[in-house]
């Protein structure tokens, strides 16, 4: 490996419009021809605004304001855009952060890729085509030459990002930047996509600047890290020295967060299977769909899916997308109808139920959903938010309702000022507290929590981790913990469902799943789970 | 696809045989007497009770629609009680005119709103843009026989670019009558090429923002590729459904255009249709119209999943 510099940022500075405050701070940065670097740091931490000033595209009226980035010998800042025009694509290739919006949907892959070629002077029709094709299977997207005729939506999550991968790759670029590629893809798909990124990276000797909020991806594979905050560089150094002997504060909370395989359960090991009787009971749980367009074809998206949650304990239903957790989770919460089988809540089915019956099991039963930024009218107050359900159901008057939510606004650790203010105005850690609060308005003795902490970053993720731990404790509530994060998992609950395809692949406590997992998918989950470096 | 268009020529049958009932309900009851209307107000009851025989006005309603229908399905549409010519002469020599004028209006709007459009994306917030949204903001507000009158006025009277009135057929002379209909067709399509360019400008102003946009930038694709391909194409799927909608717009605007250009068309037909009470005249009309905006929108249905391929069912792999 040469030790020349390959890219060299210096004083990065970027401002947003006429925001006196830069968005990146005097940004220095060196990436070695072959090496694999990784800038790690949560959303805002302006990692993504490095990437968009290196191949001059910032967004709106993002502009570099002083510094200089080198490119071997070629300054790209201030660069005309025919000169970055030659350069992107050709000499830096891009692999974009979520595979669903990153290609055109009005246009075939293989135009998309051929695009990439014919930006660079490659003509003619038939030496086009056998160039996508090959690129496309160099990428592992089987039966290529017939795929490349297809448009993006009939591709699946992880075959997206392979076209994206084919994308960057297609002009052999020197410097790959591959921005958060697989933070949108299920552990499995992660897992393969970034060890084919990895080979072809290595076989060609391309550099890698690669952006993750994930310490673990970032760990398993890369040279060097180096970790952002607020738009600075606090620390860098290799991934021994940075998972062994963090330096700086923020990066050893980071360090500490940072969910793995070999999390230490926060549950005392005594209350881990203290087994009280069961508050849920699902029961061959059967949930069929018609799929549009095909008559007479089923999809069973929930197979005979059984498990139970005791009282006061945590259960997690694991499972990569497609695999049926939500709809189970829809189901117990009434919002779906099962096609067999039963799901009690204390002996009650919400479905079955009616009136008087039904009004009062939906209290005992909440759900926290993924996206606190969808899940919130953002046109309400916060107070008005949280009061929402109180009023539903008629409890209490306005100045008894007033006193609730600034206690629920105690329970979730936030201050009480923020009754008046609008959803944009908060965190996305916030959001999720608020989210948390209104769930917890009526008392109720269960909790859905449908990939509730997934959206956050890990610090953020971290904290509302122990909030429900520490609510748990305190007001003996059940929850029903969904989660494609076996990481999570590891430190919260008591006992874990793996589900695949809709069914249930093992189901047992923690400790046996994690330590002795039986099924074959099981084994395949945990292996996938990144930070691996972290047990070295 | 193939199912997916016979389900839409399903609806559309049944949406046509809905739209014959209610035309000859409603023209029934217009206030108003055919036969007083063919006849003259100094007619005896007997002449007029001849000529409601005639018309087979004083058979029970059910039998009218009956023998209404079955002379449509054979293409015959009687004849205009006014003056006896068959309704199918009529509108032969009339419809084509409209044609005509509404494809160029249609061509004209699209492409000037389209291009303004684009204009007023790539040059935000400098002078392109305000031209572009001023002349919007005229074409949307100004009713269209002023401009009508305007465009006469300058174009035709002072500068003699085109004819002022009258049309020239399109056998006779293709120049000539491009020529005649060319500030019909610019009026006509004035309020919709400004829809269309703000549809097109608020469109393309989110899609450069998408990702698929940087991506194609990142490959190192001229901004030209760019906005073609990746930008315009994902915008124009709404401007499609715009221009369907407002398909229909064009159709009566081309009531009121034809009368300022004193053009002999179907707008023109129809009033006059509707001013004498001409029921064979007007049922045609309204039938054909109808049947026209079906027709439209099976079209824009269709070329909606040419553009957007999400929208096959069941087509595709």
């Amino acid at each position: 490996m040469d030790q020349v510099a390959h890219l060299a940022i210096r004083g990065l500075e970027v401002r947003f419009g006429d925001n006196p405050e830069p968005v990146l701070h005097g940004v220095d940065l060196e990436l070695r021809r072959g090496e694999r670097v990784a800038i790690v740091g949560q959303s805002g931490s302006g990692k993504s605004t490095i990437i968009g000033a290196i191949l001059g595209l910032l967004p709106g009226d993002g502009r570099v304001t002083a510094g200089s980035i080198m490119l071997g010998s070629q300054e790209l800042v201030g660069a005309a855009e025919k000169t970055l025009r030659g350069i992107r694509g050709a000499r830096i290739g891009l692999v974009p952060q979520d595979p669903s919006s990153n290609l055109n949907p009005a246009m075939k892959v293989g135009a998309q890729i051929a695009d990439a070629l014919h930006a660079h002077g490659i003509r003619g029709r038939a030496e086009i085509a056998r160039r996508v094709t090959a690129l496309m299977t160099e990428a592992g997207i089987p039966d290529a030459a017939r795929r490349s005729g297809q448009f993006p939506h009939e591709f699946s999550g992880g075959m997206r990002q392979r076209v994206l991968i084919a994308i960057a790759l297609a002009r052999e670029p020197e410097l790959l930047i591959a921005d958060e590629p697989t933070s949108a893809l299920d552990v499995t798909v992660q897992r393969q996509i970034l060890n084919h990124l990895q080979t072809l990276v290595e076989s060609r000797g391309t550099s890698l600047l690669f952006i993750t909020h994930d310490l673990g991806v970032a760990a398993d594979r890369t040279d060097r890290i180096i970790v952002m905050l607020d738009g600075r560089i606090v620390e860098v150094g290799t991934p021994e020295e940075i998972l062994g002997n963090p330096q700086h504060e923020y990066t050893r909370r980071l360090v500490a967060a940072a969910p793995t395989v070999t999390s230490t359960p926060r549950l005392p090991a005594e209350s881990r299977d203290a087994q009280s009787e069961p508050i849920l009971i699902v029961k061959d749980l059967v949930k069929e769909f018609k799929i549009r367009g095909q008559r007479g074809s089923i999809l069973r998206a929930v197979n005979t899916v059984s498990f139970e949650i005791a009282r006061g304990s945590t259960t997690a239903v694991v499972g990569e997308s497609g695999s049926g957790k939500t709809t189970v989770a829809r189901i117990i919460l009434g919002l779906e109808e099962a096609t067999s089988g039963t799901a009690l809540v204390d002996g009650l089915s919400i479905t079955a139920s009616r009136g008087a019956a039904r009004h009062a099991l939906r209290r005992r039963v909440q759900p926290v959903f993924q996206d606190p930024y969808g899940s919130l009218d953002p046109t309400s107050s916060i107070e008005r938010l949280i009061d929402e359900p109180l009023r539903i159901f008629r409890v209490g008057d306005r100045a008894a309702r007033r006193v609730r939510v600034a206690e629920l606004l105690d329970a979730v650790a936030l201050p009480r000022a923020i009754a008046q203010r609008r959803p944009n105005e908060l965190s996305g850690g916030q959001r999720q507290r608020v989210a948390i609060a209104r769930a917890l308005a009526l008392d109720p003795e269960l909790l859905i929590l449908d990939e509730a902490v997934s959206a956050l970053d890990v610090l953020v993720q971290d904290q509302i981790l122990t909030l429900l731990m520490d609510l748990q404790s305190r007001l003996g509530l059940s929850y029903l913990f969904i989660t494609h994060d076996l990481a999570v998992v590891r430190q919260i609950a008591n006992n874990v469902v793996v589900m695949r395809q809709g069914t249930v692949v093992e189901n047992d406590t923690v400790d046996e799943v994690f330590l002795a997992p039986r099924a074959e998918y099981t084994r395949d989950l945990l292996g996938a789970i990144p930070g691996a470096a972290f047990a070295r | 696809m193939p199912r997916y268009l016979l389900t839409r020529l399903w609806q559309s049958a049944i949406t046509l045989i809905l739209a014959s009932i209610v035309v000859f309900v409603g023209v029934r009851q217009l206030p108003g007497d055919a036969a007083l209307a063919m006849a003259g107000e100094e007619a005896s009851p007997e002449r007029l009770a001849e000529i409601r025989m005639q018309l087979g006005l004083d058979q029970p309603l059910v039998g009218q629609y009956a023998t209404f229908v079955g002379n449509m399905l054979r293409g015959d549409f009687g004849a205009s009680t006014r003056t006896g010519t068959p309704v199918t002469e009529l509108v032969a020599a009339t419809l084509p005119v409209t044609l005509w004028l509404a494809a160029y209006a249609l061509i004209v709007a699209i492409f000037v709103g389209v291009m303004l459009g684009v204009l007023a994306e790539r040059f935000r917030g400098r002078w392109p843009e305000w031209i572009a949204n001023g002349l919007a903001l005229i074409g949307l507000s100004v009713p269209n026989f002023w401009l009508g009158i305007l465009a006469i006025l300058y174009l035709a009277v002072t500068l003699r670019l085109f004819p002022a009135s009258g049309y020239t057929p399109m056998g006779q002379d293709p120049l000539g009558s491009i020529r005649s209909l060319t500030l019909p067709a610019i009026i006509l399509g004035t309020s919709l090429a400004a829809v269309i360019m703000r549809q097109t400008r608020a469109s393309m102003i989110e899609t450069m923002k998408t990702d698929y946009v940087r991506t194609a930038r990142a490959k190192g694709l001229g901004s030209g590729r760019v906005l073609f391909r990746y930008g315009l194409r994902n915008s124009l799927i709404v401007v499609v459904t715009i221009v369907g909608l407002q398909l229909g717009g064009l159709i009566s605007g081309a009531v009121v255009t034809e009368r300022i250009f004193a053009l002999p068309g179907f707008g023109k037909l129809t009033l006059d249709a509707v001013f004498t009470r001409d029921y064979p005249v007007i049922q045609a009309v309204v039938l054909i119209i109808t049947v026209g905006y079906i027709l439209i929108n099976l079209a824009v249905d269709v070329l909606y999943s040419v553009i957007n391929p999400r929208i096959r069912v069941g087509g595709g792999s």
